[in-house]
């Protein structure tokens, strides 16, 4: 009798895992080929569900318009470029599976991605195997580009790495400068989230805070899957800093900075790009204002390029906002696309162009969405101009754009 | 001084949250001798039930008197969804063995997270969201009543934040009440007695199958009521929330005994004081933040190896 309801109860939820399973994978890229036309594929890994879904839809719909632009302009004649996007969730083992999948593709030209600098680490060697170029709109961490010594010995580690984002060695001290220089703060308390991102802004943020004469008043770290910080920010309190400075996304910020001030440490908290986006706000309620962020580049709707960005954006149609990687990530795939202008041009498949499209892309030089789009001996973007933001009226507000020197 | 006051109520709040959630485990436990591990779901689906009641007929209001109608949301979301469970997937095991109910209820656990992440703001096969709900694939911000959260009170330089107080006081009184309904009802002692011999009590005319019913609404209350007062605490809600959450309150249960329900509540309260003060007072390397889970299940382990039925134990008698 038991067994008979077993089967009873179990065929139908059976049914319904297939049919849930059935429908959850939808990757539609709405990207027309011609006719007669050869396939090169540009894949985007980021994380398209998760916590970290607005930056990482905002990269995937970037880079599909920038797609959509050239295929529209016959960028590459006698080819039709496609996007395949593919979910990371901003996690490394699932990232190193969707770039074992792209390597395995005979027709990957190119891949946009990660947003995570700890999912890159371990894409970056699978896509250098198969040779195939991987720009990254969001990665800040320095050591993928300039190896562990890149303080000292810096070292280029994958040749088919590149960036269109400046780094932590830059964004952590441009933060530290502000905070010192124009915000009058001596003492600030750092907390990160011990990821490679996190712990990498905070580490290049103390260095610069210290040698300019400030004090780093407590050091402490939080578990990302946590969600309650009360007995990290009851450490940091007393101590009594002027600024919290964070090292990690909004998902954490968000409800650190609410919390923060809910337990009445009324200080400004900053971040870097990985705060910057609406959401934190969202999350960060109404005592965000006066919270601060960096982020690489100028204001994308402030320079002219940036507009137009945005309006073909709205135009397009996509369901999710571009994000704070929108700009970076249509210059990324136009980065790509323009190497594949030359690499493609003679070639009779992808897979043997590939070479030639890494050689390119390190020579590739146009004016993008974020300024000069160029790749240093490295691969990093040559721009190193970089913009503080702080919370106005529940938005970010530009305050003070400048160039690194 | 200060600083061991203000831990000390951190690690109250958050182990206030640890044992309405564990009595869920140790309710069931002590009945069935199942660890229902889809019980952290159920602790996720009451926040999102508050969220829900609190969107669909209360958007933009923060005043108090929409608090009890989101906890009742919440309640109906959790017993509903820990009713449901019991029925459809724990009951047609009932005499399977021990392995099969405990796999179902990892199942349900995934199952569960993942239909939240993707049928929130949308019914299934469909893009219908007639309520305009966000999307849970990513963190929402959970609705700030006012009282209950804004301006944290200062005693004597310890900061001691509204919804701590709502949490704290929420386990008061679900304590009470449970303790009331368990030794001073009919069915709070028939689950006594279901937990001390099933077999026994349904000769003695107790409807077995009903009292565990009771059982799993009993644990999903407590779960709902957890779900609201962290929603208040950390001001967002999501769908993986309950993972960790249901780890500790296990955590807990098993620390103060699994099956003892003030075993549970002992626990969970020690548990947070614990993880609060491993942040606090462990120095160098070991201590901080990231090792204060660490900490907390070397704990467990101690405990296990010399007090193996946990710190209260789980005395026959005392189980249900």
């Amino acid at each position: 009798m038991h067994q008979r309801s077993v089967v009873r109860v179990g065929a139908p939820l059976i049914i319904a895992a297939l049919a849930l399973s059935a429908c959850g994978s939808r990757n539609d890229s709405t990207t027309g080929a011609a006719s007669g036309d050869k396939i090169a594929v540009i894949g985007v890994m980021a994380p398209l569900s998760g916590d970290l879904s607005a930056l990482g839809l905002g990269i995937q719909h970037s880079v599909e318009l920038a797609v959509k632009q050239a295929n529209a302009n016959k960028t590459i004649p006698g080819w039709t470029l496609k996007v395949e996007a593919k979910d990371d969730e901003a996690k490394p083992d699932v990232g190193k599976n969707a770039a074992t999948a792209f390597a395995g593709e005979k027709n990957v030209a190119g891949v946009v991605g990660d947003l995570n600098s700890s999912v890159s680490q371990s894409t970056q060697p699978v896509l250098a195997t198969a040779k195939i170029v991987q720009v990254s709109p969001a990665n800040t961490n320095p050591t993928l580009t300039q190896g562990a010594d890149f303080k000292t010995a810096p070292k280029r580690t994958y040749d088919t790495y590149f960036r269109t984002c400046t780094t932590d060695s830059i964004q952590g001290p441009f933060a530290a400068r502000y905070l010192f220089q124009k915000a009058g703060i001596t003492k600030v308390a750092t907390i990160h989230d011990k990821k490679t991102y996190g712990q990498g802004l905070v580490e290049a943020f103390t260095a610069e805070f210290t040698k300019l004469g400030g004090t780093v008043v407590a050091a402490e770290t939080i578990n990302p899957d946590d969600s309650n910080y009360s007995a990290v920010i009851s450490k940091v309190k007393p101590k009594g800093p002027k600024a919290i400075y964070y090292g990690g996304e909004y998902p954490n910020a968000g409800p650190l900075s609410q919390q923060m001030k809910a337990a009445g440490l009324n200080v400004p908290l900053m971040g870097g790009d990985g705060i910057f986006d609406p959401k934190y706000i969202a999350l960060a309620g109404a005592t965000a204002t006066g919270d601060l962020a960096t982020n690489v580049g100028a204001p994308t709707d402030q320079s002219d390029a940036g507009k137009k960005f945005l309006a073909d954006y709205a135009a397009a149609g996509y369901k999710d906002p571009a994000a704070a990687y929108g700009g970076y990530s249509f210059d990324a795939a136009n980065s790509i696309i323009n190497a594949l202008k030359v690499s493609l041009k003679d070639a009779k498949d992808v897979a043997s162009a590939r070479q030639a499209t890494i050689d390119a892309l390190g020579k590739v030089s146009f004016d993008g969405v974020t300024g000069p789009v160029a790749f240093d001996q490295y691969g990093d973007s040559t721009s190193r101009v970089l913009t503080v933001y702080k919370i106005v009226n529940g938005a970010w507000a530009p305050v003070n754009t400048e160039a690194f020197k | 001084m200060d600083t061991f006051v203000q831990q000390l109520v951190n690690g109250l709040t958050l182990g206030s949250l640890y044992a309405l959630i564990a009595v869920g485990y140790t309710v069931v436990y002590g009945i069935l001798q199942l660890i229902n591990f889809a019980h952290g779901e159920v602790f996720m689906i009451g926040a999102f039930g508050a969220l829900t009641t609190s969107l669909v007929l209360f958007r933009g209001q923060t005043s108090i008197w929409v608090l009890p109608f989101m906890i009742i949301g919440a309640v109906i979301a959790s017993v509903g969804t820990a009713v449901l469970m019991e029925r459809f997937a724990y009951r047609p095991l009932r005499n399977a063995p021990r392995l099969a109910p405990l796999i179902t209820a990892i199942g349900i656990s995934i199952f569960l997270q993942e239909f939240v992440r993707l049928n929130y703001n949308q019914v299934p096969f469909t893009s219908w969201n007639p309520f305009n709900l966000p999307d849970a694939k990513a963190l929402i911000p959970f609705p700030q009543i006012d009282v209950v959260t804004g301006p944290a009170f200062e005693i004597g330089g310890v900061t001691i934040q509204r919804a701590a107080i709502f949490t704290i006081g929420a386990l008061l009184m679900c304590s009470a009440l449970l303790w009331y309904f368990v030794n001073r009802t009919k069915t709070g002692r028939g689950m006594q007695a279901v937990s001390q011999d099933a077999d026994t009590a349904r000769l003695m005319g107790i409807n077995v199958d009903r009292i565990i019913v009771v059982a799993f609404a009993v644990g999903a209350v407590l779960a709902a009521v957890a779900g609201v007062a962290q929603g208040l605490q950390n001001n967002n809600i999501g769908f993986r929330m309950g993972f960790l959450a249901g780890l500790k309150a296990f955590t807990a249960a098993v620390l103060g005994g699994i099956g003892n329900i003030a075993g549970a509540v002992v626990g969970g309260l020690v548990l947070g004081v614990v993880e609060a003060m491993a942040t606090q007072y462990i120095p160098g390397q070991f201590g901080g933040g990231p090792w204060k889970d660490v900490w907390a299940f070397v704990l467990l382990i101690l405990v296990l190896v010399f007090r193996p039925q946990g710190l209260l134990g789980a005395k026959a008698v005392d189980r249900a």
